[in-house]
């Protein structure tokens, strides 16, 4: 059984807004192991997005415990622990590709020597060679988030949160960059917490689906998918597939997900 | 297809110099003939213009037709001041639509190629500025609008090719001197300051509402202030500069730190970025158009402000100095001649700001490319 990376117990996050606390997240129980890939899907409201915040130590818990390979959320982050991709690229228009790739190693004090190679095998893992010296608003939008995974990988991170990546991208496009992440997770082992909405996404990518449902967020059910690593784009019409993505559906549906 | 497109302008100017006939010679010390070979000049230009010739030619028989009759009718003001007659108006209304039709012609329909895409840019600008002179010149001295109202550009242009080293001295006194050491010393002030308040918020806090007052203090009432604290010199207007320029800098660099998104943070706070390596790779960047914004501000408000603060006492030195005392001596030639030197100043210096902002914030959508 592989190690234990990320670790939450009866987690609570309660914000206070002017129209009284949200309670984002309540009594939230869930371990990740290395190298799993896990999904966390759910409608909007559900805490989703909060929980991927706070294993990166951008929203600090107000009840329970969160460790990281046995190390408090912030330590984790300080040692670089993950490398975080957000919904849009969020690349800095005045850098060139590879100078955003960059970015993470120079806020590191990494040698120039090791950042070129860096650069170089992270565009050449997200097919992005040769575009080194475009500016991001050259490129399309999903050759940004690619370029974005790429500077996420630079800093050579045990685990990888991704919080809704593809969901500004058409479906076309989208297809495209699930089939090249799996390829990615299946060549570097990487643990990966992956936040979506999208159901086909979640059942084709994960090895646990995470269900979670609204007000308060809160984990409903945690449903295995072991499609295993080799899954091409049309394990979609397969009846394994149809059936978790029947159970995902299902515990949404009990969740009150669907409710009005 | 027909020979002939008509275009309104030069049908229009087809009217204006047919008319001009009936009031002939134009002006006292213009013959007929002389006045008749103007209205020549200016029919055939206007009648060749619509004939469908190729483009380049139609703008050389314009330049010709439209320049030449403004030369004529120039020279035909002659120790005749004030003696134009309604048709010398109506020709020189000609000859300025003629011109209005070479720079369409030259305008194109807008598809041109890079290469003479710039040359357009530069000439179509310059055209318009000559015939503004032309205009002005032929106007004021063909109606004979009194000196000291409005002198016409060429006694403004002898005036100062006359007084150069004045110009010069002045020059050195109010920009060289009075506007660069308190633009320098002002944009910098209002950024360094930024930062700080940007850092420490309390700061930002108290300071705000001081130099929100500071800024809205009357120019006029602060120059005879800074001139007792600071003396006659060029040092007291280096000084309502500096008041003048520092708080719009202030205030631009403050909210270009804000410019950023939390999405663009939080990806720094992911890499565990210190204060200062968010401010350098991230907030400055980001802040760069805030910051351009306020350097071309404050290159006007430097240049008015040096110049307003030399009318409350000042060595016999310097452009608003010129200014006020030539206004006096009723030497307006003077005056416009200073007019003229901050005008391209002002524009220079807005112009290299500009030029430099284009490389400095390239990545800007409004620059991209």
């Amino acid at each position: 059984m592989p190690e234990t990376v990320i670790s939450a117990q009866n987690l609570d996050l309660t914000f206070e807004t002017n129209d009284g606390p949200v309670h984002a997240l309540k009594n939230i129980d869930l371990d990740i192991r290395e190298g799993e890939f896990v999904s966390l899907i759910g409608p909007s409201g559900c805490g989703k997005t909060t929980l991927l915040r706070v294993i990166a130590d951008l929203e600090k818990p107000t009840g329970g415990r969160m460790t990281i390979n046995g190390m408090t959320p912030e330590q984790a982050r300080l040692a670089r622990a993950y490398g975080y991709v957000f919904q849009q690229a969020a690349l800095l228009p005045w850098r060139t590709i590879e100078d955003n790739v960059a970015l993470p190693l120079e806020v590191m004090g990494v040698d120039k020597a090791t950042r070129t190679q860096r650069i170089r095998s992270n565009l050449d893992l997200v097919n992005l060679s040769g575009f080194e010296k475009k500016f991001p608003w050259q490129l399309s939008g999903g050759m940004q988030q690619r370029a974005s995974i790429a500077r996420a990988l630079a800093v050579e991170p045990q685990m990888l949160l991704m919080d809704e990546p593809f969901g500004a991208l058409d479906e076309i496009v989208r297809d495209h960059l699930n089939e090249q992440l799996l390829k990615l997770w299946a060549k570097t082992k990487k643990t990966v917490v992956f936040v979506t909405h999208s159901i086909p996404e979640a059942v084709f990518l994960s090895t646990r689906i995470v269900v979670m449902s609204p007000r308060p967020g809160r984990i409903h059910e945690i449903i295995d998918c072991d499609l295993g690593y080799d899954r091409p784009l049309d394990i979609r019409e397969t009846p394994e597939f149809l059936k978790i993505a029947h159970q995902v559906r299902e515990g949404l549906k009990a969740g009150h997900s669907y409710d009005e | 297809m027909s020979a002939i497109r008509i275009n309104w302008q030069a049908l229009l100017a087809l009217i204006a110099t047919l008319a001009s006939l009936t009031a002939l010679p134009y002006t006292a010390s213009m013959s007929a003939g002389f006045s008749l070979a103007v209205a020549a000049l200016l029919l055939a230009g206007a009648v060749l213009s619509m004939l469908r010739l190729a483009s380049a030619l139609e703008a050389l028989v314009l330049l010709i037709a439209s320049f030449g009759a403004a030369g004529m009718l120039i020279t035909g003001l002659e120790s005749a001041t004030g003696t134009a007659t309604a048709g010398y108006f109506a020709s020189l209304a000609a000859a300025w639509l003629l011109g209005w039709r070479l720079v369409t012609v030259m305008s194109g329909d807008g598809s041109r190629s890079d290469r003479t895409a710039g040359i357009v840019a530069i000439t179509v600008p310059a055209l318009f500025g000559i015939w503004v002179l032309i205009l002005w010149e032929c106007i004021v001295r063909g109606a004979g609008v009194p000196f000291v109202l409005l002198p016409p550009p060429s006694a403004i242009g002898i005036r100062i090719s006359e007084s150069l080293p004045i110009l010069a001295a002045d020059f050195r006194q109010t920009v060289l001197k009075a506007v660069l050491f308190g633009y320098v010393v002002g944009c910098l002030a209002g950024f360094l300051v930024a930062i700080l308040a940007d850092r420490f918020r309390f700061f930002a806090n108290g300071l705000l509402p001081v130099g929100n007052m500071v800024s809205a203090l009357p120019m006029i009432g602060i120059a005879p202030v800074m001139v007792i604290w600071f003396g006659f010199d060029w040092q007291s207007k280096a000084a309502v500069v500096i008041v003048m320029t520092f708080f719009p800098m202030l205030v631009n660099t403050l909210a270009g730190l804000a410019a950023t998104s939390e999405m663009e943070r939080d990806l720094m706070r992911t890499y565990g970025a210190t204060h200062w390596q968010v401010l350098l790779k991230l907030r400055m960047q980001a802040a760069m158009p805030f910051i351009f914004n306020a350097l071309k501000i404050n290159s006007t408000l430097a240049l008015i402000g040096a110049i307003v603060a030399e009318f409350f006492g000042t060595p016999i030195v310097g452009m608003g100095f010129r200014i006020s005392t030539e206004v006096g001596r009723m030497n307006l030639d003077m005056v416009w001649a200073e007019i003229a030197l901050a005008a391209i100043v002002g524009s220079l210096f807005y112009g290299a700001l500009a030029l430099l902002e284009r490389t400095v914030t390239f990545w800007h959508p409004s620059y991209r490319r």
